[in-house]
């Protein structure tokens, strides 16, 4: 589905990344950790165009997508969400939603200048679509709030909402867990289980060790810009690598 | 006496204010979308005043046909410009632009000044010039062609970016330039749509109102810095507020220029301006982050 191979990015002499490869296969939930600064957002940022990587290829079903903007990721269907909410304040909860199938659309200026009645049709199966999704993240209700005033939980469930209309196939999500309560947390592990049974890829970057070995088919683990381990939970809390990289060696 | 003297000011002020509201919105849309205050973007207005006449003189067209075509090369000029010195710039910073706006606008001009030379043409109005009178004052049907014409424009935006998905994408590249792009709105496109929309708007704007002021290669410039007026007036909101800003500016300085001295006419829009500035910098109207699209 996903692949990084020989992924390096070097900022002035800080060596961020350093030859990180992995496979991320379809339909699985995948888990990136590591200790701060170990390169995770770094690496979620090259794999969806915000930065471009020194060296190394980001493979996208097949197809080498390294260095795309995130609007062309988005229409071969990777999204990503972030750990800092971002969303269009000013807009209601369901318009958000709404703009996330834009690129599903098919109709452009021209055509919204020309053709109203049919422009004005879309928009009402566009509302539709978008309601489907605020129902299966659960904020349905709040569809006529201003995006803006959403409490952040909420908030984050809304940006999930509206990257799933893009109908990705593949969503990165940067810390899905942070500034989450216990009790959202819950609900966020819930639904993330749910987005992979719609047969969309996951893959986190987490710092919620006990979320991420709850729902994570695969982790990798990256510590100091390299890659350390990589496995299933199970294999991952039991590699002594790992184990010293997160609480230090014994000698 | 007095109370018809105050009545033809206001409304004479409210068509032209309903033009100053054409030219703000215009230059809201590309600020909006863009962060970019457009400085050309009078010069659109000035292009569909002298494309018009044009074409109902050189191509002999009739009017209904010289205001489409004079609106379309127009909004070719506006694309133009987005693909031949917006777009091309890679790192491109506010001031970098503003400049490249006044370059742009001040190019247009010197264009313009070859073409049609330095005189001020005139463009017949769209419907006689019997004077309607209305109350104990009188107004030219040009009047209520411009206040009509303002009000299908502001309509039709206003359900362009509320109602269709197309100008929802575009207030979200507003609100949120990154997360637009995230769920795959092409920036750039809604960029040149901004051009597209508001070179048009400027050029409805330039068009309406050349029967009544004439027009000449450089009537842009006033007509661009009052809009401009306008825009900020209405805290740079592409929706009431800047209609209602270029209403207040023209009605003020209507009533400005016929019960003080008409010298100050111009003077009166920037005193306002610069009020707004110093006091009010987000717009009259708007909270201090106020609603922008």
């Amino acid at each position: 589905m996903l692949e990084v191979s020989g992924i390096t990015q070097i900022f002035g002499g800080v060596t961020a990344l350093d030859n990180v490869s992995f496979s991320i296969a379809k339909g699985n939930i995948t888990g990136v950790i590591g200790p701060n600064g170990a390169g995770k957002t770094t690496l979620f940022n090259i794999i969806t165009g915000i930065y471009s990587q020194t060296a190394g290829t980001v493979t996208l079903e097949g197809k080498n997508v390294s260095g795309f903007p995130p609007e062309r990721l988005a229409r071969l269907a990777m999204v990503r969400t972030f750990q800092n909410i971002e969303l269009f304040g000013g807009m209601t909860v369901l318009e958000n939603v709404m703009v996330g199938m834009h690129t599903r659309s098919s109709s452009g200026l021209l055509a919204c200048a020309l053709k109203m009645p049919w422009t004005i049709s879309e928009e009402r199966r566009i509302r539709d679509g978008a309601m489907k999704w605020l129902e299966f993240t659960g904020i349905v209700d709040l569809a006529d709030h201003l995006a803006g005033s959403l409490p952040f939980g909420k908030g984050r469930l809304l940006e999930i909402a509206r990257a799933l209309a893009v109908e990705p196939r593949i969503v990165l999500m940067d810390e899905p867990a942070a500034g989450l309560n216990s009790q959202e947390t819950l609900g966020l592990a819930q639904l993330i289980k749910r987005i992979r049974d719609l047969g969309i890829t996951v893959v986190l970057v987490e710092h919620d060790m006990e979320l991420v070995m709850d729902i994570c088919d695969r982790i990798v683990v990256l510590n100091l810009g390299r890659k350390l381990a990589e496995g299933t939970p199970r294999e991952i809390q039991e590699s002594p690598e790992v184990i010293s990289a997160y609480l230090g060696d014994d000698d | 006496m007095q109370f018809d003297q105050i009545l033809q000011y206001t409304l004479s002020g409210l068509s032209t204010g309903a033009i100053y509201a054409l030219i703000g919105i215009g230059f809201s849309i590309i600020y909006n979308a863009t962060g970019i205050i457009n400085f050309a973007q009078g010069e659109f207005v000035m292009l569909g005043g002298l494309l018009t006449m044009s074409c109902l003189t050189v191509l002999k067209l009739p009017l209904w046909a010289a205001i489409p075509c004079a609106i379309a090369v127009s909004t070719l000029v506006g694309i133009l410009f987005e693909r031949l010195a917006i777009r091309p710039l890679r790192q491109p910073t506010p001031i970098n632009l503003v400049i490249i706006t006044i370059g742009g606008s001040i190019l247009l001009r010197g264009l313009a000044m070859l073409v049609w030379g330095k005189d001020t043409h005139s463009v017949p109005p769209f419907s006689g010039d019997a004077p309607i009178a209305i109350g104990g004052a009188t107004i030219l049907p040009q009047h209520l062609w411009i206040l009509a014409i303002t009000l299908i424009i502001i309509f039709i935006n206003k359900i362009y970016f509320y109602h269709t998905i197309s100008g929802k994408a575009m207030r979200a590249c507003s609100y949120n330039r990154r997360a637009a792009g995230l769920v795959g709105i092409d920036v750039k496109r809604m960029v040149l749509f901004s051009f597209i929309i508001s070179s048009a708007m400027g050029a409805v704007a330039g068009i309406i109102v050349a029967p009544l002021t004439m027009t000449a290669y450089d009537v842009g410039v006033m007509l661009g810095l009052k809009g401009f007026c306008a825009a900020i007036i209405g805290g740079m909101s592409s929706g009431l507020s800047t209609v209602i800003g270029g209403l207040i500016l023209g009605v003020l300085e209507s009533l400005g220029a016929g019960l003080i001295s008409s010298g100050y006419k111009d003077a009166i829009a920037f005193i306002i301006l610069l009020l707004i500035l110093f006091f009010r910098p987000q717009g009259l109207f708007g909270k201090a982050d106020s609603e922008r699209v």
